[in-house]
């Protein structure tokens, strides 16, 4: 505990420089992952960061020194090489874009491991730490790089405020953007040029193989807590800054835990909670949904033998043992049991010694849906021509879904039927 | 005798459904198009015979069999956009896939296929291009080369997914001509089609389709204004917003 | 002699990677591949962790079910969460990744792998670890046979599996309906780049690997229409690319393995050029020269 505290209390401000520092890298790669995210471009995120060692190492053994700001220069041409040829190629070739992107990542990347092994071994004392590169050099991070890293994390997001909606356009309808006379071909420009600058400067903190990370899995996660793009840069945004936090505070209390995979691992942990747990688009809320569904199926169907055996008996108000419920239905004793206390809850069914009558209230939710039920069965009768032998399971499932409004719609169209294809009477609620 | 039945068959994607109940019998010695507008399942129908996309209700008899009893007996012929034409392979590598068969994958291709490939070429005037490749062919001749690739299964029912979509006017003529002396032989063809103006000339038997079946039966019963105005003249409203609401509760067209 | 054992255990690899990357480039799945090639580092760690050595069986073990495991999840992403392609791929692997180091890090007394290993390889060690039977007698380096190894398991696979992979590849949907069993011969392709990959891990690094896998086929795919012909100019891609990367690493004293990735790149580039440069006369046969 008490290293978490020192943590928090950043009374060491090398911790604070991390923090900061893989926080802002974190963020920024994020905001500009979500349009990578949806252009669907997130591999090239992938070939963008392979691409930027070859450029990295060039820029050293051009100017001899390890200063990032060449260094960034290096990466960004080298990085934006790699997006024109990965163009060039599925442009003029029928060579498809996953291959492309492939080609480039990967002959990229093996050039730059040519040149950072060669300066290694030429015994440049200069070039110590350029293979912090590969990995990423989080825990290291100084004051310098903080400066360097806010003002482009600063430059990204004045650049996405600016053209937040020109963005918008051309990552959700390019053929629209184009149509009503946008710089398209500008715009993708400019979006290029602040991803290739987000990833130069997050490969610092998770280098060259998990950079991809960083940009596509906090939008991936994003995407999942809403539809709205302002929204989903503020969560991915959020996703990639405590991503940042926990790494670096993982690698401080255990000195030994990499900074950059646990970032990235705790950018997958998130993710895949959100595909789990978000509202409305999540795994247990579908699963939610789902049992919902079966229990509103559930109690109607109980509900409906009342009806049933009344309809038999003329009788709708008798009393009812669960053996007579039973007969109607293909039902286990179990679900039926279930279904009766759940009716009962609603005050639909009550309880009479050992048997159940149905209540004023549940008859007149029975009569609806079995009118709900029959009206259906009319339909598909009618309007999709299904012979009276036909209709019966298909209205079965369709009678628990239909809302008040879609009834009174179903009762017009069919001008208010009073019979079903089985003849069986209609029951409509005064 | 019947060569297709389908039962009530329902097929939804992510739970919406975009095949409604669909209900027919197909007889067979016949030309059968299936006619409709766009989006009103005609491809999803082709595939859910084709056992390709998973059923949400019903079933479909082939020759009143499962479809894995009598697969030999049947040839499916995908549109021809559905794969890539840049793919290292020539006419008549293509054609004899229609010869592989679970039982022979890991055997060598024999002659006899060979023979067979070759006749089926000569019936669609391709023979002379069967060492093209197939990157090179126009899109009449990628349509001859699927049809002859089906050919060489030997089916008794061919089931085509928009042959005439995109063709010049030899291969529709070379495709029409097949077409008949499938018939001649006692064979079924369903062939999915969206030109309503020629479709009464190719075909014989009809299924009118827009998400549900609105007719089907022989063409003269069908080719009826009326029909054509139900197909044509846009979806149910209330059957597309129930569709609709079963796809936002993720509800399923058979409970459980 | 050393530069002949590299040379053929490069060669070796870069032909199984060939002809099973040509595969893998048209049915579209390169970056599949990739990421395979990323994710099978926490299963070899594992294997590492619980036989204690680099013992090859478990390696391969681990690796090839981490490598079916990387489909599998991201399969799940794409068609149980329903995110697009391109995140899943891009999510799992990154992941699987990020735990292999994690991995490393958490073991580093008990698992003797490095992280610059992971990334490009030792090939140049390759002579130095010698197969000596029990009598004494030196088979040569042990990677040559562990790689001439593969190779014959990977050829026999095409050639047994070669309709099979042709038309499950050409035409899913028809293989379908001819009743072929088109996720055998996806998972089984998928195994075999994952037992490909582990065998290259030790040799060019599990990133380099991508490159001998696409590069080489996509090569050869510029200039042929024919499979078969894929195949082999792949294959002959690859070997030189192995071939020019070691001299190329000699002369400039650079890893070998990022070098012959650098000749793959190369031979690539050139090819593309021709091309491009025969495009622009007026012939029409510009393509398909070799056919």
């Amino acid at each position: 505990m008490n290293s978490t505290f020192q943590f928090i209390s950043f009374s060491d401000p090398n911790v604070l420089f991390v923090v900061l520092g893989t926080m802002i890298l974190g963020a920024s790669a994020a905001i500009v992952g979500c349009f990578s995210f949806l252009r669907k471009r997130a591999l090239v995120g992938d070939a963008i960061a392979h691409s930027i060692l070859p450029g990295v190492c060039l820029a050293f053994m051009v100017s001899g020194s390890k200063n990032p700001f060449y260094l960034i220069i290096g990466a960004f041409i080298t990085g934006w090489l790699s997006l024109l040829l990965i163009d060039g190629i599925t442009r003029t070739t029928k060579i498809k874009s996953d291959t492309a992107i492939g080609i480039i990542l990967s002959v990229f990347f093996g050039v730059g491991i040519l040149l950072l092994t060669s300066i290694q071994h030429s015994g440049n004392a200069a070039q110590a730490g350029l293979d912090k590169f590969l990995f990423g050099k989080a825990a290291s991070l100084t004051k310098d790089d903080i400066y360097v890293f806010s003002s482009i994390a600063i430059v990204l997001v004045i650049v996405v405020v600016l053209f937040y909606k020109e963005f918008k356009l051309i990552s959700f309808n390019p053929d629209y953007a184009k149509v009503i006379g946008l710089p398209v071909r500008f715009l993708e420009f400019l979006l290029a040029t602040i991803t290739v600058l987000a990833v130069a400067v997050g490969i610092q903190a998770v280098g060259v193989v998990l950079m991809a990370a960083l940009l596509i899995t906090p939008a991936s996660g994003a995407r999942f807590w809403t539809d709205k793009l302002s929204t989903m840069i503020l969560i991915a945004t959020l996703f990639g800054a405590a991503s940042g936090f926990l790494g670096s505070y993982i690698s401080y209390i255990a000195p030994a835990m990499p900074t950059g995979p646990w970032i990235v691992m705790c950018l997958s942990l998130l993710t895949i909670g959100s595909i789990w747990f978000a509202p409305k688009t999540g795994m247990l809320s579908k699963f939610r949904v789902q049992k919902e569904n079966n229990r509103k199926i559930l109690i109607e169907n109980v509900l409906k033998l009342f009806y049933h055996l009344g309809e038999r008996t003329n009788g709708f108000k008798d009393e009812r043992s669960t053996t007579a419920l039973l007969e109607t239905r293909d039902l286990r004793i179990k679900e039926l049991q279930r279904g009766l206390n759940l009716l009962k809850q609603s005050h639909w069914v009550r309880k009479k010694g050992e048997n159940w009558v149905i209540t004023e209230s549940g008859l007149t939710e029975a009569k609806r849906i079995i009118k709900l039920h029959r009206l259906w069965e009319m339909y598909l009768n009618q309007r999709l021509k299904l012979q009276p032998d036909h209709v019966h399971n298909d209205a079965e499932a369709i009678e628990h879904i239909i809302t008040p409004q879609l009834e009174i719609e179903l009762e017009k169209e069919l001008n208010y039927p009073t019979k079903d294809p089985h003849e069986s009477i209609i029951p409509y609620n005064e | 005798m019947i060569s297709i039945e389908t039962h009530n068959l329902t097929v939804s994607y992510n739970k919406r459904p975009v095949l409604w109940n669909i209900d027919f019998e197909l007889p067979t010695g016949s030309i059968v198009g299936i006619i409709g507008p766009n989006g009103s399942g005609k491809t999803t129908l082709l595939k859910a015979i084709m056992g390709l996309v998973p059923t949400s209700s019903g079933y479909v008899k082939i020759f009143d069999k499962d479809l894995a009893d009598v697969r030999q007996r049947i040839s499916y012929v995908p549109q021809r956009e559905s794969v890539d034409w840049d793919f290292p392979a020539s006419v008549m590598d293509i054609v004899l896939m229609g010869r592989y068969k679970k039982a022979n994958l890991m055997k060598r291709i024999s002659k006899a296929d060979l023979e067979i490939a070759a006749e089926a070429l000569e019936k669609v005037n391709m023979l002379e291009f069967s060492n093209r490749q197939i990157s090179q062919l126009s899109g009449g001749q990628q349509q001859r080369v699927f049809i002859a690739r089906s050919l060489a299964q030997g089916a008794d029912l061919y089931i085509m997914d928009e042959p005439f979509v995109g063709v010049d006017a030899a291969t529709e003529e070379a495709i029409l001509n097949l077409l008949s002396d499938m018939k001649k032989e006692g064979k079924t063809v369903v062939v999915v089609h969206h030109d309503l103006q020629t479709a009464k000339d190719y075909f014989d038997w009809i299924v009118l389709l827009n998400t549900r079946m609105v007719a089907a039966g022989p063409k003269d019963e069908i080719f009826k204004e009326e029909l054509l105005q139900e197909a044509y003249g846009g979806k149910l409203n209330v059957l597309s917003k129930v569709g609709d609401l079963m796809k936002e509760k993720a509800f399923n067209v058979r409970e459980k | 002699m050393e530069a002949f054992w590299i040379i053929l255990v490069g060669s070796l690899i870069a032909v199984s990677c060939a002809i099973l990357g040509s595969y893998l480039i048209l049915r579209k799945m390169a970056m599949v591949g990739d990421a395979i090639s990323h994710a099978v580092l926490p299963g070899i760690v594992i294997a590492y962790l619980l036989s204690g050595s680099r013992e090859t069986l478990p390696m391969l073990l681990g690796a090839a079910f981490l490598g079916v495991l990387t489909t599998i999840l991201i399969e799940l992403f794409y068609k149980k969460a329903r995110l697009q392609i391109d995140a899943s791929i891009g999510i799992t692997f990154t992941w699987l990744f990020a735990i292999g180091i994690i991995l490393i890090s958490l073991f580093a007394g008990q698992v003797d792998l490095d992280q610059d290993c992971v990334l490009y390889g030792e090939i140049a060690y390759v002579p130095l670890d010698l197969w000596v039977t029990e009598s004494g007698y030196n088979m040569g380096p042990r990677t040559v046979w562990i790689a001439s190894g593969l190779l014959l398991l990977i050829v026999l696979f095409i050639w047994k599996g070669y309709k099979g992979l042709f038309i499950t590849t050409f035409n899913e949907e028809f293989a379908k309906a001819l009743g072929i069993g088109v996720a055998f011969w996806h998972y089984a392709l998928m195994g075999a780049v994952s037992l490909t990959t582990v065998v290259s891990f030790e040799s060019v690094g599990a990133i380099l690997v991508v490159a001998l896998l696409i590069v080489p086929p996509a090569t050869a795919y510029l200039i042929t229409t024919n499979l078969k012909k894929m195949l082999v100019l792949a294959s002959i891609f690859g070997i030189l690319s192995a071939f020019g990367g070691y001299y190329l690493a000699a002369a400039i004293n650079g890893s070998i393995a990022g070098a012959m990735a650098t000749v793959a790149g190369i031979l690539f580039g050139i090819v593309w050029v021709a091309i491009l440069m025969q495009k622009r006369r007026p012939s029409k046969t510009a393509i398909n020269y070799l056919d």
